[in-house]
């Protein structure tokens, strides 16, 4: 049996793709033969799902944005460009290099990569591949994307002693890294460095790729491998002030 | 210059601010002790184009727009006025407005930097005697883009003004004077100066003294007493009142020489360049103002930065007109991107140009060929060439116009770079970045929240008040975000130069004297 709303959505949304220069309510609630105010009810959910866009000044509704980018990733150097200011600022207030990368294959790509602010000599790191299991950008991604059979068919190589080798292992820091909306990575690609990762979420809370902080253990997490106080309160607003930019248009 | 309470106060304030204001909108952004970014603001302006080739804009608007972006920064800070140690201002370059000094009212729209109608008045003095001398005293051939041309416009066209300005009761100034008048006060009591940078560009103030000069105002018949009185641009000259009440108003600065000192080139042979829809390199080059094959080449000699009660220092400017533009071109008129940043990934797709290379020459060829009738062109065109190779080329474009700029600063003035300091919005393209590195032949670095324009006049505005001690500390507060290291063979850039060369040839003299007639003038 088909859902009601479902259909008289679909509709909304044939209707709307039939004329690219918007539609008043009146209009929709005539090819839907339905009521004004039942029009009206699923045109405001679809606004707030962002596939119908309402034009402010002739109050037409149109296709939103949100259906355009159905199917496709965001692709990563629009990412990286909405990503400079924020990640510019993650490392200047934490003092640590910054990184965001994206779900590629099996692998975290490194799409952007900023310098620990001290002027030492680094190498640019920006296209590198890294271990989905193994660093909390892999974990974050892991967590907030769609991808069960990924996490199921991963190679779980040990890196180090702490890396997760086993599915359960795997599994309980994925739960975790959605439960508290980060993840750290303690030692698990390279003795002595520790990461911390927030999702840069697309729409519907899909990550579009995990901003981090990497440094040398002491400098991200406590003894106990809790992360500095304050330190995920900073790289999740930062995340979050990415996943905003990402939602304004162009 | 700095006045007791001035530098009293600075101790007390945690912060120093800074006012970008730019051709587009005006920001303001405060800095803390480290450098670091605390918040900022921006407000958009309406900018007019009554005929084709002006531009202008409402100096009363822009005066709003800085109030609002200044008390909103310091509200997102969570600080007051008290906070704030002293006030830096940066502007958009030549920019020019004259106003009555009684009721601070515009007497006319300012006239911007893109405006053309002052050409014929810098291309009369040009062609005349007049014209060697203004380049003797100035160090810069007389062209519309400066503003004495623009007063000059505006003296001549503005009922009464010439008699208003004579009798003093009309003042000029570029956006950064207006704005510290008003700041200071404006018809009661404000300060009415401007800084060597700015002053340098309208073509009347002697390149080594950077005074006012009566026989370059004598050409352009610019009245002195509508002149402000010419300050380092570190240096406090006022003290707040309207905005920021009790803060030393202590630095001014051009945008771009600002964005050179924000990014801490405050050494001979140190350059940056700001990638934007144009482009931006400049080279300090140190005590005097290098005259020698800098004209020839297409560059400019210009004030790098004055510090108060110091001998001025000088840098060699280079622009390019299309850079960030050409990939707007690529989205918007080819329709081959959804946004800018995509020329990347798609440019990513392919390994090389192809054999292709485009030369944005939409409005003739500046630096160093210099022919107003060349017109772009895609050269090299193939049927294996796909739009990955042309976005490639696109971006090579903006590399090879940094390496012609570059190869003219060695080949004029004799300055070699042996690194690069970069920002603006391009930055974010890592292959455009790697690729710069690539031709160059040097490395390219990337610093942390570039915001440099901004950055600029606020160091200049903290050093003045003693907020940061010396220069040193703030070469301190300097950090690199990213490193490009050149990577290409000497061979494949023999080559890919080459290519590059013989396109450009392509491009000269394209357009014939009877199809000239409409074409959009030359604006640089």
């Amino acid at each position: 049996m088909s859902i009601q709303s479902v259909v008289r959505s679909a509709t909304v949304l044939h209707l709307l793709g039939a004329a690219p220069e918007g539609l008043p309510l009146a209009d929709l609630a005539a090819g839907t033969d339905l009521a004004k105010s039942t029009v009206h009810g699923l045109l405001r959910t679809l606004v707030e799902v962002g596939f119908v866009e309402q034009d402010p000044d002739t109050g037409r509704y149109r296709l939103g944005s949100g259906i355009e980018d159905l199917g496709t990733a965001v692709d990563p150097h629009l990412l990286r460009s909405r990503a400079m200011n924020g990640a510019d600022s993650l490392a200047a207030r934490t003092g640590l290099e910054v990184r965001l990368g994206v779900l590629a294959g099996d692998s975290v790509e490194l799409v952007h990569h900023v310098f620990r602010p001290d002027n030492s000599p680094q190498r640019l790191r920006t296209g590198e591949l890294l271990p989905l299991h193994a660093t909390a950008a892999g974990l974050v991604l892991l967590a907030f994307s769609p991808v069960s059979t990924v996490r199921r068919r991963i190679e779980l190589s040990s890196w180090t002693a702490r890396t997760p080798t086993t599915r359960a292992a795997l599994a309980q820091l994925v739960r975790a890294a959605q439960r508290r909306g980060w993840a750290v990575a303690d030692e698990t690609l390279r003795p002595g460095r520790a990461g911390l990762a927030a999702p840069v979420r697309q729409r519907a809370g899909v990550a579009a790729g995990a901003l981090s902080v990497v440094g040398p253990r002491e400098e991200v997490l406590t003894p106990a491998g809790e992360p500095r106080p304050g330190l995920a309160d900073l790289v999740v607003a930062a995340a979050d002030g990415v996943s905003e930019t990402l939602r304004e248009r162009r | 210059m700095s006045t007791a309470p001035a530098v009293v106060r600075a101790h007390a304030g945690r912060f120093v601010a800074a006012v970008d204001q730019g051709t587009t909108s005006t920001r303001c952004l405060v800095f803390d002790h480290g450098g670091r970014v605390v918040s900022a603001a921006q407000s958009e302006h309406r900018q007019s184009f009554p005929r084709p080739g002006w531009a202008e804009v409402d100096a009363l608007e822009i005066w709003r727009s800085t109030q609002r972006v200044v008390n909103l920064a310091l509200a997102r800070a969570g600080i007051g006025a008290e906070d704030v140690a002293a006030l830096g201002l940066a502007n958009q370059r030549e920019t020019t407005v004259v106003w009555d000094r009684r009721t601070g009212r515009p007497v006319a729209p300012a006239i911007t930097w893109q405006d053309t109608r002052a050409t014929d008045v810098a291309a009369q003095v040009a062609a005349g005697p007049d014209g060697v001398l203004v380049e003797e005293i100035t160090g810069l051939r007389p062209a519309g883009y400066f503003s004495a041309p623009r007063l000059h416009w505006l003296l001549e066209h503005v009922p009464g003004l010439e008699r208003r300005a004579r009798a003093g009761e009309v003042l000029f100034g570029t956006m950064e004077t207006w704005l510290a008048w008003n700041i200071t006060g404006g018809g009661d009591g404000g300060v009415h100066v401007t800084d060597v940078t700015n002053a340098h560009r309208t073509l009347l103030v002697d390149e080594r003294t950077l005074e006012w000069d009566p026989r370059l105002l004598e050409v352009f018949g610019v009245p002195a007493a509508m002149l402000p009185a010419v300050r380092p641009n570190v240096g406090v000259v006022g003290t707040c009142r309207t905005l920021l009440p009790g803060v030393p108003l202590a630095g001014a600065f051009g945008d771009q020489q600002a964005a050179l000192f924000g990014q801490a080139c405050f050494d001979r042979g140190q350059s940056k360049c700001t990638y934007g829809t144009g482009a931006f390199l400049l080279a300090n080059t140190g005590g005097s103002p290098v005259r020698a094959g800098v004209t020839e080449s297409g560059l400019l000699s210009t004030v790098a930065y004055q510090l108060d009660g110091e001998e001025p220092q000088y840098a060699v400017e280079a622009s390019i007109a299309y850079a960030g533009a050409l990939v707007s071109w690529f989205r918007d008129s080819l329709g081959l991107l959804r946004t800018a940043p995509e020329v990347e990934t798609l440019a990513r797709q392919v390994e090389d140009n192809g054999g292709c290379y485009v030369v944005p020459a939409f409005a003739g060829l500046f630096s160093p060929l210099w022919d107003p009738d060349a017109r772009g062109v895609v050269a090299g065109l193939t049927s294996y060439v796909t739009k990955a190779h042309l976005a490639r080329a696109v971006l090579e474009a903006t590399a090879w116009q940094t390496y012609d700029v570059v190869e003219a600063l060695a080949t004029g003035p004799g300055l070699t770079l042996d690194r690069l300091r970069v920002d603006g919005g391009m930055t974010a393209n890592n292959l455009l970045m790697q690729t710069i590195a690539d031709v160059l032949d040097v490395p390219v670095d990337r610093p942390l929240v570039a915001e440099s324009v901004s950055r600029g006049a606020a160091y200049a505005a903290g050093l003045a008040v003693g907020f940061w001690p010396d220069l040193d500390v703030l070469r301190g507060t300097w950090r690199r975000a990213a490193s490009w290291t050149p990577e290409m063979s000497a061979d494949r850039r023999r080559r890919e130069l080459a290519g590059w060369r013989r396109a450009v040839e392509r491009t000269l003299g394209w357009v014939v004297p009877d199809e000239a007639e409409g074409t959009p003038p030359l604006l640089l």
